[in-house]
């Protein structure tokens, strides 16, 4: 039972997540439990029913990055947990080192997001251009991706507009637990992309997630501006307003009709 | 916990005995919310905070007591006439504050 916090402290630092529950009345004030984004578990709340109440919550709760105190009842009795969620830090995925990434990486520094930019074009993956970002990779992005953790705090942008290797990325994406991805590309450009999925065996649900044309419509025009509006989208998305309405997950995605 | 995560594993390293204060609840203009942390050291070292500074020393005295019980205690923190130039919160909000051991690798 000993040694939570110092599981929690490893998790953070592993940029695992995990729900750390403490148990604040009752029979054992200041036990807790340890919930993992793996469902995994460790440690344990007593009686039994308030450990599987609070476990069930947890699991709920943990991916919302938020703390509070939640009363259960036990055996007529109530009693207070406080559950803190830990989420690893956001994380902003580039596809194609171009000029609207630049700025797309100055933005996603600002809202406290690690960037990562791939790109196999050396002329245009280079450090003289890219002196803010996290890290920067040259290389064919579905043979990178693989490597990086592209978990649900993770956005893919993909800004190529580059079949030739957006496509092949674009399955590495579909096939991750990335909570955003969006793609740079015209309606006709998303609607064949859709197309070109579909022939490879993608359903409508995994087809759906992806946002393209990518960016709320601002009516900007400039590298700057369309940054401006990648960045608005993902916010608005991770806010819980999705842009494309609530419906999104349920309907095709606006570019198929 | 982020904010306090390297001055904690320093300490720990360093064999200190560490005591966790956590804001779980709060209301009104509390500056701080909950998941706010504060550790703190027997030997008097602080990193983080639970408030803008009003009643970290209380829970400081509060963790002392903690690590010698062993016995967490959930503590609240409010304006009160007479606690007002004491421990309240010069701001008007109102916290709860848990305050526990460290449990590291033992």
């Amino acid at each position: 039972m000993s040694g939570i916090h110092a599981a929690l402290l490893a998790a953070i630092e592993q940029e695992r997540g995990a729900l750390l529950a403490t148990q604040l009345g009752g029979q054992q004030p200041g036990a807790k439990l340890l919930v993992y984004d793996d469902g995994s578990e460790t440690g344990h709340l007593s009686p039994d029913s308030l450990h599987d109440l609070v476990a069930a919550d947890a699991h709920r709760l943990l991916p919302s990055g938020e703390a509070t105190t939640r009363s259960y009842e036990v055996d007529g009795e109530t009693v207070e947990v406080y559950l803190e969620s830990h989420l690893p830090p956001r994380r902003m995925v580039i596809i194609g080192a171009v000029h609207t990434a630049i700025h797309l990486v100055s933005f996603a520094r600002e809202l406290d997001c690690q960037t990562t930019v791939i790109d196999p074009r050396e002329m245009f993956a280079t450090r003289e251009r890219f002196p803010h970002v996290d890290e920067l990779i040259v290389g064919w992005p579905d043979e990178v991706m693989p490597d990086l953790n592209l978990g649900p705090q993770t956005d893919i942008v993909m800004l190529a507009h580059d079949p030739k290797f957006e496509d092949p990325a674009m399955e590495v994406a579909l096939a991750s637990q990335a909570g955003y991805i969006g793609a740079m590309g015209s309606k006709n450009t998303s609607a064949e992309r859709n197309e070109r999925l579909r022939a490879r065996g993608f359903s409508e649900e995994q087809i759906v997630r992806i946002h393209g044309p990518i960016g709320l419509d601002l009516g900007g025009r400039t590298p700057p501006e369309v940054a401006v509006s990648i960045i608005a989208e993902i916010v608005a998305t991770r806010r819980g307003k999705d842009p494309r309405g609530p419906q999104a997950a349920l309907q095709p995605a606006k570019a198929d009709q | 916990m982020r904010d306090i995560l390297e001055d904690v594993k320093t300490w720990r390293d360093a064999s200190e005995e560490i005591a966790l204060a956590t804001v779980v609840k709060a209301s009104g203009s509390a500056p701080r919310r909950p998941g706010a942390k504060l550790a703190v050291t027997r030997s008097g070292r602080m990193s983080g905070s639970v408030s803008g500074g009003c009643v970290e020393g209380a829970v400081f005295e509060k963790a002392v007591e903690v690590l010698d019980s062993g016995k967490p205690e959930l503590v609240h923190y409010g304006i009160s006439d007479e606690m007002a130039w004491d421990v309240g919160l010069s701001c008007g909000g109102q916290i709860d504050v848990f305050i526990e051991p460290f449990e590291g690798d033992r």
